[in-house]
């Protein structure tokens, strides 16, 4: 589905494919920065203690998720000073994208590349002989994966799309609860293997999510009438 | 490697197609000289090698072709609009390189994963001669080390070489070189390519078909490179030979050699376009001054007009690139040289001519310039992908991240090329990136999201 995003959504403009290579850039750094945290932490401490390698592992998550979005945020500075750049060169002195569709983009971006670094490896893998969960994991492995892979890739788009919006008109609660949700949801798959704990949950938020998004993007109750019901 | 249009900086070619982006701007007919002189300025940015161009000079370009008359008035007010146009369709331009340099990515990245041949070592090039199976970690950092040596100092010999040439004017000689080169890469290695490909896919071909197939190819290709041709059968054949380029090269070149021979080139595309004595500056500001476009078989252009004043000098500017690499070579092991000489035809240019934007006189849909990316920029850029994906032990991620700061790197480039519109090398800043990430990724982030996904985190 993300894919089919980008395909139909930003693959026309050009100007929108930068900015989403620039989004994954963005949160490939980030990743980059935390996983380095992870390793000095991982590297200074005793590779035998289970329990500390767990505790490391989630404090390398958590600091992973506040430093995407720092990164988030990084990203949104970059791109206003460069709408503001567009518009002085346009001709007729407005922008040719506006910050909602960056901040769409930008989400995009965001979600493509986690999704793709969680999913690939597995993928790969997938195309090779061999049986799920033999080990006594669960054999939905794959399944759960994927759709959580999905919905992290939503909630990147529509916490870009706040996110913006936070910034955008200084409301820092709208900001504060993009990083909470992604603290959350991030916890939550700590959950896994029990996936009724991690998966029904981000779903759930994840619709929550999408509604606030696209009110704040104009959207409403009328709009959404009039298009299912194809009126136009 | 510069990317930029029009001037043939084909002396890295043989090995380094030195990406430099050049404007894409082809250099006026001749005809429309007078009027131009506008336009002539701006091409003479747009013909350096190593920038990149924007679609800047287009207008101007394309004003100089469009009819006499009218010329110079619109010169002046095409300028104008040159400028907006330039950093308007910045972005345009940049995708028109982005599909191209994503699709060498691609090519190359599936032939490595899919046919073991390219993975396997199977000796050395005559231009990495030190061997990098020692015992000591030290040692096989001295050989790596010596073997970049080795190597760039050939490709700078073969550069200087190439800009001599084109200065004393021996454009037959560097077109029969430029020819003998893609002849050698379009046959033998594709030959060699398929060949491979059919191994591993268990097809059986008859020699006959073989033949024909091979042929038919080779033959469109040369057509399509040297002479003329559509624009999109132009662009595949550039891609494909510079995919082809970058897997032997990364066949044959050792491990440790090839990461210290991808810093060593863009340093050295650094020096060779950005310093007054630059062999690669040299030409394209030679081109430029002669307004010949620089060889086509050297440069991928993202937009092309045909005008037929131009087919003269296009052709003229081909030949080089494959000059540089001898077909002396040829005695040797088979696929030295030709890998060499592709080297040097990759950096070649693409097609010169890069579209024009018409002129209001002929109230035709405006065309822009395209820009120009030398081919050795492709290669090197699929090195460098191809070698993460074939030696990264965390496979499709490192590729990813090499993938990607390539691109960011191409499109800061291309930016900074919309700012200075000179010819500018288009290597260092990708592969600074793509080194970094590769490393990096393959270090720190592997074994973070190795363990995440082993216990299903996500972040």
């Amino acid at each position: 589905p993300a894919f089919g995003l980008f395909i139909f959504t930003i693959a026309r403009d050009p100007l929108r494919i930068i900015i989403l290579i620039a989004g994954a850039f963005f949160w490939l750094v980030s990743l980059l920065l935390s996983s380095l945290i992870w390793f000095i932490a991982v590297k200074a401490s005793d590779p035998q203690n289970e329990q500390l390698q767990k505790g490391l592992l989630i404090f390398g998550v958590m600091f992973s998720v506040l430093l995407q979005e720092a990164f988030r945020f990084l990203y949104y500075k970059l791109l206003r000073k460069a709408i503001e750049g567009l518009v002085a060169l346009s001709e007729d002195g407005c922008s040719p994208i506006s910050i909602q569709q960056m901040a769409y983009v930008a989400g995009v971006g965001f979600g493509l590349m986690s999704g793709a670094f969680s999913m690939i490896n597995l993928l790969a893998d997938a195309l090779g002989p061999g049986t799920v969960g033999i080990h006594g994991d669960s054999q939905l492995y794959f399944l759960t994966s994927a759709f959580m892979t999905m919905v992290l890739i939503f909630l990147h788009t529509f916490w870009g799309i706040l996110f913006f919006h936070g910034c955008e008109h200084r409301r820092w609660w709208e900001i504060a609860a993009v990083v909470v949700m992604h603290l959350t949801v991030s916890g939550l798959s700590f959950c896994n293997p029990l996936y009724v704990g991690s998966l029904v949950p981000s779903y759930l938020l994840m619709a929550a999510v999408a509604a606030w998004a696209y009110l704040l993007s104009g959207g409403s109750a009328q709009n959404l009438r009039r298009f299912l019901l194809c009126k136009c | 490697m510069i990317t930029f249009m029009n001037n043939s900086d084909s002396e890295e070619e043989p090995c380094n197609e030195r990406t430099s982006l050049m404007s894409a701007e082809s250099p006026p007919v001749p005809s429309y000289q007078d009027g131009l002189q506008a336009s002539e300025a701006g091409e003479a940015q747009a013909h350096r090698k190593r920038r990149a161009g924007s679609s800047r000079s287009p207008n101007n370009i394309a004003g100089g072709e469009m009819s006499g008359s009218g010329v110079p008035v619109r010169e002046s007010v095409l300028e104008n609009e040159e400028e907006e146009l330039t950093l308007k369709y910045g972005a345009k331009h940049v995708i028109m390189l982005f599909v191209p340099v994503t699709l060498c990515m691609i090519v190359v990245v599936a032939t490595i994963k899919s046919v073991r041949f390219y993975t396997e070592k199977n000796g050395q090039l005559i231009y990495t001669p030190f061997s990098e199976d020692t015992p000591s970690v030290g040692q096989r950092l001295l050989n790596s080390v010596l073997n970049t040596i080795v190597m760039i100092s050939v490709i700078i010999v073969m550069t200087v070489f190439l800009v001599l040439l084109y200065k004393y004017r021996c454009y037959k000689f560097i077109h029969g070189w430029l020819i003998l080169s893609s002849l050698m890469l379009l046959f033998l290695f594709t030959y060699i390519y398929l060949g491979e490909v059919l191994k591993t896919y268990n097809v059986a071909m008859d020699y006959p078909t073989l033949f024909i197939v091979i042929w038919n190819f080779g033959a469109v290709g040369m057509i399509c490179i040297h002479w003329k041709g559509p624009l999109q059968l132009q662009q595949a054949y550039l891609i494909m030979i510079s995919a082809l380029m970058a897997l032997v090269f990364i066949k044959y070149l050792p491990e440790w050699s090839a990461w210290v021979i991808l810093g060593a080139i863009s340093i050295y595309d650094l020096m060779a376009v950005l310093c007054p004595k630059g062999p690669l500056r040299m030409l394209v500001e030679t081109a430029q001054e002669r307004n010949e476009p620089i060889f086509p078989a050297l440069i991928y252009s993202s937009a092309m007009m045909w005008t037929v004043g131009m087919a003269k000098p296009d052709t003229a500017a081909r030949g080089p690139s494959q000059q540089t690499w001898d077909a002396a070579e040829d005695g040797r092991e088979h696929l030295r040289s030709p890998s060499h000489a592709e080297s040097q035809m990759s950096e070649t240019r693409s097609p010169v001519p890069t579209t024009r934007p018409v002129t209001a006189l002929e109230e035709l849909e405006e065309e822009e310039r395209g820009v120009k990316l030398g081919l050795g920029d492709f290669i090197f850029y699929s090195v460098l992908v191809g070698k993460a994906a074939a030696t990264a032990s965390g496979d499709w991620n490192t590729t990813l991240a090499c993938f990607v700061a390539i691109l960011i790197g191409l499109c800061l480039t291309l930016l900074l090329l919309a700012v200075f519109k000179k010819a500018l090398p288009a290597l260092p800043i990708s592969i600074t990136f793509g080194l970094i990430f590769y490393f990096s990724t393959d270090n720190l982030v592997r074994p973070f999201m190795d363990t995440l996904a082993s216990h299903q985190l996500y972040i």
